[in-house]
């Protein structure tokens, strides 16, 4: 669904994504992990059209995005949210959702009735009226999901929602997520939360230093040697096999 | 309820017996429809223009030079005139946003094209220079000049009406709401499809072409315009002080904002005459507005029915 295809990024000296290829499978929860500085943001704010890479070629649903602005690719069916919550402050929260919602309609009507309608599915019922500066950061993270289903995406950038949310919290999160899915939704997300990839993604690619390291099913992914160095350190892989 | 209210006050000029009178009312009309016109691209846009005496001007040589040059009806002055300052809204918006000018930098682009315009009508002979131009006295209802101000204020009334049906438009459409998610985080609504170029020019078109319908109403009034008086930036910076004074982004802000303006200046005028006073009285209320309700008189209202509901 999407084929990502040696993409690259330098800014000034720094090589922050270098040659990064990547496929998401229709229905399927693809992962980006790494550590801090890996490029991951970078590679998404490519994929989504905010930043516009140096080299390489996206493809979506068999057209070549290379390029486009934000709101074309949004169009086009890929949505994403942002890692830092960007909410519309001065608006209430069915104000913010009804946003996306206007992608599909041009019916003030009909938006509003999708919005409070994709609010509720995601637990935001209680403030729908209220300014969303309001909510707290798993509502704002709810939020940030929720405005970018409201624009009926085939495909969903989930740009770690689960950062600074309590263990509870992620354990909705990560239902809910499962629900958009089954709902129909493919989904590629960054997440540091090792857990969550786990219990989510059907596959996983690992970003180190703007360069893929590895690519596999979460479980062998998380006992690859060269992803325990790149978080732990060198060497870390072969003392950690020395010590079992 | 509200629009009924509205509707008796408006209508109370109609009444009135002296002109003077009548023409406070006009005047404080005016300046409700241009601080509206403002508020649509300044206001719910938050594009804030320092310059908006370019549609003003464009609107009123529009309509002194199709009657003294080519002839025409001055009633065409008005369409005529929304057409060109859309068009100027347009050209101003593509050639700033397609740069990623915002904020303070998009306000001094404003301001720049206004002076560009400004000489540009000072040294020409099309627009004759700085004499400026002179509509011949013809009063008559076809030739748009009135002989009673009341003639004039339903005209103007008719604008604001206008301007305030777009305002009110805003907050209900989908071009509004997108609007107002480009103001609160442009990176955010173009995420969600928002096309922020598109969006901001067209909103700058539709204030421009507003404002410079205000500007084809002031020439028929007064009969003479010049280029200070047409792009000056004296009419720029009332524009937005009427929007922000009475709350920008809200549909009655500019109304309560021109009415306050109007009321404090008269009022002052009778006591004190020192000249330059009453701009200066503007700054002060400003900077009040700004320390105090940073959401204008209306953001006070709304604040003030919100306690009165909780207690």
């Amino acid at each position: 669904m999407l084929e990502v295809h040696t993409l690259s990024k330098r800014f000034g000296g720094l090589h922050a994504v270098r040659d990064v290829t990547l496929s998401v499978p229709k229905g399927q929860i693809v992962a980006l992990i790494g550590p801090n500085g890996a490029g991951k943001t970078t590679t998404f704010a490519m994929i989504a059209g905010f930043i516009r890479p140096d080299s390489g070629t996206i493809t979506f649903e068999g057209h070549d995005i290379t390029g486009l602005r934000p709101d074309r690719i949004a169009e086009a069916g890929m949505v994403r949210t942002f890692q830092i919550t960007q909410p519309f402050a001065g608006l209430t929260v069915a104000e913010n959702i009804r946003v996306g919602a206007f992608l599909r309609t041009p019916s003030p009507r009909d938006a509003t009735a999708n919005a409070r309608a994709i609010g509720t599915t995601l637990g935001l019922a209680p403030f729908l009226d209220r300014p969303a500066a309001s909510l707290t950061v798993a509502g704002r993270k709810r939020l940030e999901v929720a405005r970018a289903l409201a624009t009926s995406p085939r495909l969903l950038l989930l740009d770690e929602v689960m950062a600074g949310l309590n263990p509870a919290e992620i354990h909705d999160i990560v239902a809910m997520i499962r629900t958009i899915r089954d709902s129909g939704v493919t989904i590629l997300l960054i997440e540091h939360i090792m857990q969550a990839v786990a219990a989510l993604a059907d596959d996983v690619y690992v970003l180190a230093q703007g360069s893929l390291i590895a690519q596999g099913p979460p479980r062998a992914i998380a006992d690859h040697p060269a992803v325990i160095e790149a978080y732990l350190g060198r060497g870390a892989a072969a003392k950690l096999a020395a010590h079992a | 309820m509200k629009w009924l209210a509205l509707a008796i006050l408006a209508a109370i000029p109609f009444a009135l017996p002296s002109q003077s009178l009548v023409n406070i009312a006009m005047l404080t009309a005016f300046s409700a429809f241009l601080g509206q016109c403002w508020n649509i691209a300044g206001g719910f846009g938050g594009l804030t223009s320092f310059g908006h005496a370019v549609f003003f001007g464009t609107g009123a040589y529009t309509g002194a030079i199709l009657q003294t040059r080519y002839g025409l009806n001055p009633w065409l002055g008005l369409p005529a005139g929304f057409l060109l300052g859309a068009a100027v809204g347009a050209g101003i918006g593509a050639a700033s946003f397609r740069a990623g000018l915002r904020g303070s930098y998009f306000a001094l682009v404003t301001l720049a094209f206004a002076e560009v315009f400004r000489v540009l009508s000072n040294s020409t002979d099309f627009t004759r220079g700085g004499l400026g131009i002179n509509i011949p006295l013809n009063l008559s209802w076809q030739n748009f000049q009135f002989a009673d101000r009341r003639a004039t204020y339903a005209v103007v009334l008719a604008l604001l009406v206008l301007a305030t049906a777009a305002a009110t438009w805003l907050t209900r459409s989908r071009f509004g709401a997108r609007l107002a998610a480009l103001r609160e985080n442009e990176d955010a609504a173009s995420a969600l499809g928002v096309d922020l170029v598109q969006t901001k020019t067209l909103a700058l078109a539709l204030s421009g072409g507003l404002t410079a319908m205000a500007g084809v109403v002031y020439a028929q009034t007064y009969l003479y315009i010049d280029p200070t008086i047409a792009f000056g930036s004296e009419r720029s910076v009332e524009m937005l002080l009427v929007a922000m004074i009475g709350g920008a982004g809200t549909v009655w802000g500019p109304l309560l904002g021109a009415v306050v303006l109007h009321l404090v200046a008269d009022i002052s005028r009778n006591f004190i005459t020192t000249p330059g006073f009453a701009p200066m009285l503007y700054g002060v209320v400003l900077l009040l507005i700004i320390a105090l309700l940073p959401q204008g008189l209306a953001g006070l209202w709304a604040t003030l029915r919100e306690r009165i509901r909780r207690a």
